[in-house]
Formats: C-alpha cells, structure tokens, sequence
C-alpha cells in the first residue's frame, strides 16, 4: 500500500502546496509568453498583415504583462516563505 | 568645431565622473560598507551591458531596414528572465557554489576540469567578441563623426577609435584586476555599469519622447505615422522571427560579457528574483521608442543618411544640440560598458585557460618554491585585457569600419551561442561527457565558421564566389549557404539552424557512446544536482606538506587573505597553530578558493602538483569506496558486538539473579540442615542420657530407647550418606557399573523401593508396561536410585486429594524417555529452574528431605549420559528422564 517513495509525502500541506503551485506558474509563464510572440506569426496568413501600430500595441502589452505577472509571482513566493502567512485553514 | 570641442570635454567629464563612482564603489567595498552594492536593483542595471552601442545605434537602423525584426533581440533574453526558475536559477547557484569564474570555466568545470576545453571555449569567445568589441568603436567613432561633420573622414578618426581603446583599456585594468579572486567581485565596474544603464535608457527614452510628443505631436499620431510609413505593416518572415528570438535567448546565456554579470557578479538569488521581473521591463522601455524613432528618422531626414545614426541625427535636425549630446552620451555608455565587461570576462579566460596553463607547464616544479604566482595572474590578466582590446581595434582598423560590421552582430551571437548545448546538457543532464562537448562544440563551431562566418567577410574574401555559387568543387550540397541542397533559406537563418542542429547531434551522440572520467562524474553529479551538493569534490587523500600550499595560496590570494584562510580552516579543525591539517576538505576549500581567482582547472592542477596527485583516479575511488566498505563493516561488527554484549548482559543478570537465590537457599539450607542433624542428635543424647543415668529401666524401654537411638543414627548416616554420595558424583570420582538391564525391572524395584515405607500417603500409580520393554546398558543400580527419588518426591509433594502418578515411556530417535507426571499443582515457575540445584528445596512446610534429592538424580543421570529436566504445563509436576538408546542398541 505504500504509493509513495520513503522521505517524500505523497500529499503535502497546504502552503507547501500552493509554493509548488507558484513554481508551476513561474515555469509556465516563459512558455506562455513564447506562444503569445509567435502568435502575431500566424497573422500574416490571410492576406497582407495587419497594421504596424495594433502588432506593436499587441507585443508590448505582453512585454509588460509579464514581468508583472513573474513580479507577482515573485513577491507571492517570499511572502509564502516567511512562516504563519497563508496558515488560514 | 565648437561642438566637438563641447563634445570632448563632455565626454572626458563623463569619463572622470564613472572614474570617480567606480572608485568610490571600489572604497565602499574594501571598507565593507558596500551593502547596497549587492541590492538586487544594481545587479538587474549591470545586466544592461547586453543593450550595447550595436543595440542602441543598431536597433534604429535594424527598425528602418527590417520593420519589427529588431524586436526578437529583445524578446528572447526578456524570455529567458520570465523563465528564470528553469535555467538562471540554476546557473546562478551552479556558479556560487563552484565558484566559477567564466563561462568557459563553467565548462570545463563541469567536464572533469578539462583545459581543453576550456581553451576550445575561450577561443570561441575571443573570435565571437572581437568583431563585437570592433563594433563598439565603429559606433563611437561614427557618433564622433556625426557632429564633426566629417563624414568620410576614416584617417582622421582612427585616433579617436584608438584614444578610445586605450582609455577603456586603462579603466579596465584598474577596476577590472584589482580583485584578483573574481568571486570577490568587481564592484566598482559593476557600479559605473549601473550607472551607464540609466544614462543610456534615459537617453533613449528622452530622445523617443522628444520624437513622439515633440516632433510627431502624442501617441496618437505617431502611430498613424508608422502606419502610413513604409514600415506600416507587419511583414516578418516567420522563420527569421522564431529563429532570431531562440538565437537571442541563446546568446544572452551564453555571452562571455553576459555571463560575467549574470553569474559571476551574482551574490545571492534575491538578485535574481528582481532581475526575473525588472529586467524585462527594462528591456521594454529600451525597445519602446525604437520603431517611432526609425520611422520619424526615415520621414524628416534626406535620402540616404545613415538609419544606425538616427537616434543622433533626428535631435540634430531639429536643432537639440543637448538632447543629440545626451543621446551621444547614452551611445557611449552602451559601448564603453560592453567593451569593459567583455574585456574582463575574455581577459580572465585567457589568462585561467591559456597562460596560465602554460605558465604552469613551463614552470612545472617551482609552484611552491619560485615565482610569484600572483604576479603572474594579475600581468596575464592586464595583458589579456590589452590583448583584446588590441585585437579589438586591429579589427576595426582592418575591416575598414565599413557596413560588414553592422552585420556581424548577429553573426557573432550565432559563433557564441554554440557553447548552449554543452552548457545545458551540462547543468541539466548528467550523461553528458568530455568527449560530447567537445564533439558538438567542434561541430558547431566549424559549421559556423563554413556557413556564416567567413561569408560574411563577402563573397571572394575567404570563401570563393564560385562555392557560394555550385558548392566547393561543384559539389553542391557542400554549399555553404544551402547545405545538403538545401536551397532558399535565409543565410543567417541556414546558418542557425544546421550549427545547432549539427551541434547538438554531435553532442549528444558521442556523449551516449562515451564514457566519462570519475573525476568527469563526480562533476557532472555536483553540477545537476546543486541543490544538494557541497563543493568541487575531488582530494581523496594527500600527502601535502600544509606550508607549501600556504605558501602557494599567499602569492594566488595575497598574504593577509591566504593567512586568515589557513587560520580559519585550523581552529575548525580544532587546532591550535596556523597550518591546518590537509585533509581532503580542507584541499576542497582551498582549490575553492583558488579557483575563484585563477579558474577550476588550474587550481586544481596547481594544488596536483603539490599533493602529488594530479586528478582523482579510479584507484583513488576505489579507496575512498574500500574505506567506505571498511566503515560500514566496522559498524556492522561494533553493532553486532553491541548486540551481544546486550545479550551477554542479560545472561549475566539472569544468572547473578540465580545466584542471589542459590545463595538464599544456601543460607536456608544450612540453617535447615543444622535442624535436621540437631533433631536425630538430640534424640540420641537425650536417649541415651535416659539410658545412663535412671535406674531401675526396664529392658522393654531399654529396648525402645535404643532402637529409637538406632534409628535416628540411620538418619544421621543416610544424611551424611546423601552428602557423600553428592560430592562424589560432582567430582567425578564416581564408578558405574554398567550392565544389561530392561526398563520395566527398573522400574518395578523403584516402585517397590519408594513405596516400602508407605505409611504417609497411598499413591496410585499408573504404568504402561508394554512400553517399557526396553532393554538399557547402563548401571541399573544407579538409575533405580533416580527412579526411586523422583517416586518418593511424588509421594511426599503431590497435594491432590488422591495423589496418582503415571509413568509413560517412550522411544524418539535414539533416546529413550521416561516421565513421571503427577497430579499435584506442580513446581512454581520461579521455583523451577533451581529445583536441580543442590540445597533446593521446594516447599518449606513439607520438610522431608535436605533437598538434595534431585540434584543427586541430575548427577546420575548426566553421569549415564541423559539428562533429566522439569516438564511445564503438564498439570502437575512432571519430570523427564532422557536416557540415550544407542548404548542399550550397540550392547545387544
């Protein structure tokens, strides 16, 4: 009946649950961004592309969604760092 | 002319002016106040130096040729930041804990502290940042020009490109080798790079927002500008687009410069953390203004002039002679700050990779005996730096600062980007070996330098216009631009895609067929897993005298540092002089040490040659795992010992509790036995007393007193007689007479011996006589005595109503046994293993006997070769007697 392997739970408290959660979303966000930049690719396909200035409004709205998305991240990760923070159960 | 005077003397105030903050920097950290030089917002600045002049001049002039294009360069390092948990963060760490000084040193690190190499990478590095470093004077030489008016004026510019060398040179030398440990970090460049991050992104900023609110009137119309332009539509070859983002994001990890503030100069992962968020962003304000600029530029300037220029020349235009000096200032930083850092990183990799290994050979036994090691460092580094910054200017000075070095950028990101596979192969997969980064590193190399680097120098000056034509000897799928036949694809983009893709077969591949060094594995473990890891293992044993190394660690580390090393490793050793012992851990922290300030490999080999072994061998494992093995086996035994030692302590109190009884029954038996000989000698003397003194006894009495007188005399001998009998069977004295006898006349004379006298109690007993036809060898007398024994004990002890005892014989495997069950309430248990004891008597009130019973039967039947034993739990007391059988089998 042991499913998991001796030293490492196979579930772990809620806080340590949500960090690891954090980490998945840090990991996920490069990946994400990486998508949304070549999307602007596929535009092109119909027939000529769309205009300079909506392209450059459409990247560089990504290009500040993302570091606040990775600060918040950030910032969310130190704060469930510091002990009794989050313990609401 | 007055302008350029302006121009200079700005420039030389600006000059003085980081001069004077890397100093002050530099003080602040000696003095150790220079906690804010470890903020996170000073690491994420330094990290700037990858927006260079080639970005800041470059991107406007990349915006007006290829529209958007100019974006990938900053959308890939701004991925991999936003991607920090997966490779940043373990980069970081790998380069703290291993303390690495380069990233050539990072390879060849993590290779088993291969020279090789890390030569292979230095060499790279030096041929992908010398064109780059040529750049960076191009464009300060080209902004000169812009406000000189003297646009064709190459001769009389050469001397600013080389006042210009030789000035970053000298700043170099003195903030960039004042640390010898590079892992102390340079603290004053760090600073003045922060510094020139801001001067440059303001200048950029002001001159974008001087174009779109100033010139073009808000953001609005700006916008309908660029739409209307010739830039107005968003066409990028998709393939340029994705490959341009890979090779970026490649670049900015591998770039010598960029690992240099990325790694080296990183102090804790708070840095990063920032950076992970920051950087990106200011990457994004750099990029911001880029494409109005280029737009605006196109627009308002005349036909032909030069786009790289625009950032300069649009102020210009307008009459901003500030702003144009503000923007020349911010080209300046971005160029100057590039130059300084990639000479530093290149600068420590050919003095740990190249000279020093040299040096070394060259002076093989004198490490600890001649020569100063520092020295030798700190020259071979200030050298290297003049080194490069030559090779710098001799570049410019030979391409003629023409329109091929603006495309060399990206040629030299490809040339560098190489080094990817066998870094994250080598931090992320520990199957990966020497042998395969050097293959795929090879590899790549040489297809960069066929298909990109050497056409780049156009068509006829090393490759022949015919190869680019029909291939190489009209074998076509030799071309260097269409390889394999491959026609049609972008150069650059051809270019990218075989090296990697080559690159990275070959370093896979030969890493899966090749089998690495121990020296290679423990690396490898170390690198991967970092988290867990402890530092550079690899001194297994050492006959290192600990002066010599003290000796050699004060000319790498300087006297005052090496002695406070030593110091400390002897009181965490527990010792009370300067030297500590050398033991394996104490070589790790000093090659640690070392390696900080002349790289992995070289401190290793130079701590090899004073312990004596030049790298760990098998053998060496071998050993440490034999003294493992011994270990565990020590233990295994001590555990072993320890449990029996338990056991044995055990026996010990079990007996010691035996003998504490023993002693008591002793005790009791003695005062019993005075009893019982007091009892018939009183009778006797009180008798015989009678018989002396009165008179007048008639002979009847007569005959009474002495018959009682006679019989208490029987018991006083059958007392002595037992006692007798005892210690002559305990010595062994005893002779047997061993004759042929059935079991059943043994039996039939114990039963009619023990029950003779029955006038106490009537015992039924109960026998099964087909059994007992059982013919023994044995001294029959002797066993009749047991058996008589054992049948009294019944009559006397059993406390049933009615008292029976049933005798069962039975045969098992060679023995013969007899017992005698009675249905009394038996023996106590705590009673039952001293009944065998002499002196031992069960029951006080019953005191028949001096309970020596027993122990005589014990004495027999040992003598006769059985044994005799108390059956537990048979419902009342129950005695064995085991007799063998061979001896009545071989006597028939």
């Amino acid at each position: 009946m042991s499913g998991a392997p001796q030293g490492s739970p196979l579930f772990v408290e809620r806080q340590t649950y949500r960090r690891r959660r954090l980490v998945d979303a840090a990991r996920a966000l490069p990946v994400l961004g990486l998508l949304l930049w070549l999307l602007p690719l596929l535009w092109a396909v119909p027939e000529e592309g769309p205009s300079a200035s909506t392209t450059m409004i459409y990247i560089f709205s990504i290009w500040l969604g993302l570091p606040i998305v990775s600060g918040a991240l950030v910032f969310a990760m130190r704060r469930l760092r510091e002990p009794a923070v989050g313990d609401d159960t | 002319m007055t302008m350029l005077n302006a121009l200079a003397a700005i420039s030389i105030l600006y000059v003085f002016f980081l001069f004077a903050v890397a100093f002050f920097a530099e003080r602040a950290a000696r003095r150790g106040r220079g906690n804010w030089l470890h903020t996170p917002i000073i690491y994420t600045l330094s990290l700037s130096i990858y927006c260079t002049a080639w970005t800041f001049y470059g991107a406007v002039g990349s915006a007006a040729r290829n529209g958007f294009e100019y974006l990938t360069i900053y959308l890939g390092p701004s991925l991999v930041l936003i991607g920090w948990w997966w490779v940043l963060r373990k980069l970081v760490r790998i380069g703290r804990s291993q303390r690495i000084t380069s990233v050539a040193d990072l390879i060849s690190s993590r290779y088993g502290k291969s020279n090789l190499l890390g030569v292979g990478v230095t060499l790279l590095a030096v041929v992908g940042t010398t064109p780059y470093i040529a750049l960076q004077l191009q464009s300060v030489v080209l902004s000169v020009e812009v406000f000189s008016g003297a646009p064709d004026g190459m001769a009389n510019n050469q001397p600013t490109a080389l006042w210009v060398a030789v000035g970053l040179a000298i700043f170099t030398v003195i903030f960039g080798t004042r640390n010898l440990d590079a892992n102390e970090r340079h603290h004053g460049v760090v600073m003045a790079i922060a510094v020139e991050a801001i001067v440059k992104l303001a200048a950029l900023l002001a001159v974008g927002i001087f174009v779109v609110w100033g010139i073009s009137g808000g953001v609005g119309p700006v916008l309908d500008r660029i739409d209307a332009s010739a830039l107005g539509r968003w066409e990028v070859q998709g393939g340029r687009w994705a490959g341009l983002l890979f090779l970026s994001a490649a670049a900015f990890l591998c770039l010598p410069r960029m690992f240099q503030v990325m790694v080296v100069e990183n102090d804790n992962d708070a840095q990063l953390r920032m950076a992970a968020w920051a950087f990106p962003l200011y990457l994004m304000l750099m990029s911001l203004f880029i494409l109005p600029i280029a737009v605006v530029g196109l627009d308002v300037l005349p036909e032909g002039s030069n786009p790289d220029l625009f950032v300069l020349t649009v102020p210009l235009a307008f009459g901003q002679d500030g702003l144009a000096m503000l923007s020349f200032l911010g080209g300046f930083s971005s160029a100057t700050s590039m130059v300084i850092v990639a000479a530093i990183a290149l600068s420590t990799m050919v003095s740990n990779h190249i000279v020093m290994p040299l040096w070394l050979r060259f002076n093989e036994t004198r490490v600890s005996v001649s020569g100063d090691v520092r020295n030798v460092v700190l020259v071979s580094r200030r050298v290297s730096i003049a080194g490069v910054l030559a090779l710098g200017y001799l570049y410019y000075a030979q391409s003629g600062g023409g329109a091929a070095l603006a495309t060399i950028g990206l040629v030299a990101f490809t040339g560098v980007a190489q080094v990817l596979p066998a870094l994250l192969g080598g931090i992320f997969w520990r199957g990966a070996t020497r042998a395969g980064a050097f293959a795929g590193l090879t590899v790549g190399f040489l297809v960069w330098l066929y298909t990109l680097y050497l056409p780049s120098f156009g068509s006829g000056a090393f490759v022949p216009e015919s190869w680019l034509e029909t291939g190489p000897f009209g074998v076509m799928w030799l071309n260097p631009q269409a390889l394999f036949g491959i026609t049609g694809i972008d150069p650059l983009l051809h270019a990218v895609l075989w090296s990697f893709f080559l690159n990275t077969i070959a370093f896979f591949g030969v890493s899966l067929a090749s089998f690495p060094s121990p020296l290679e594995r423990l690396q490898g473990a170390q690198f991967v897993n970092v988290q867990q890891a402890t530092g550079p293992r690899s001194w297994s044993q050492s006959g290192a005298q600990a002066e010599d190394l003290m000796v050699m660690a004060q000319r790498i580390l300087g006297a005052a540092d090496a002695q406070a090393l030593f110091l400390r490793e002897a009181r965490r050793q527990g010792l009370d002089g300067h030297l500590p012992m050398t033991s394996p851990e104490f070589l790790e922290v000093l090659e640690r040490e070392l390696a900080g300030s002349v790289g992995a490999a070289t401190a290793h080999a130079m701590i090899g040659q004073i312990v004596g072994g030049m790298s760990i061998s098998v053998a060496d494992l071998m050993a440490v795992a034999d003294e493992t093995a011994q270990m565990m086996e020590t233990s295994a035994r001590l555990e072993a010992q320890s449990r029996e030692l338990t056991r044995t302590a055990a026996q010990l109190r079990a007996a010691n509790d035996k003998l504490t009884r023993l002693s008591v029954q002793k005790d009791a038996f003695l005062s019993q036995i005075s009893h019982e000989l007091r009892t018939p000698m009183t009778s006797i003397r009180a008798f015989s007393e009678i018989l002396r003194d009165t008179d007048g006894i008639t002979r009847e009495e007569q005959n009474r007193y002495a018959s009682i007188i006679h019989d208490e005399a029987i018991r006083l001998t059958r007392l002595l007689d037992d006692l007798l009998d005892l210690s002559v069977l305990e010595n062994g004295q005893v002779s047997l007479n061993i004759g042929q006898g059935v079991l059943s006349d043994v039996l039939d004379r114990a039963v009619a011996a023990a029950l003779a006298h029955g006038d106490e109690q009537v015992l039924m007993i109960h026998r099964h006589r087909s059994r007992e036809e059982v013919i023994l060898n044995t001294d029959t007398e002797r066993l009749s005595q047991v058996f008589i024994n054992l049948i009294a004990n019944a009559r006397k002890y059993c406390d049933a109503g009615r008292p029976e005892l049933s005798i069962h014989v039975e045969q098992i495997a060679g023995s013969v046994n007899v017992d005698f069950v009675d249905n009394g309430s038996g023996v106590a248990p705590e009673a039952q293993d001293v009944i065998f004891e002499k002196f031992a008597r069960v029951s006080d009130q019953k005191a028949g006997g001096a309970g020596l019973g027993l122990a005589i039967c014990r004495q027999i039947v040992s003598r006769l070769g059985g044994e005799i034993s108390y059956l537990p739990g048979r419902g009342g007391a129950a005695f064995r007697v085991s007799l063998p059988l061979n001896q009545a089998l071989a006597a028939q």
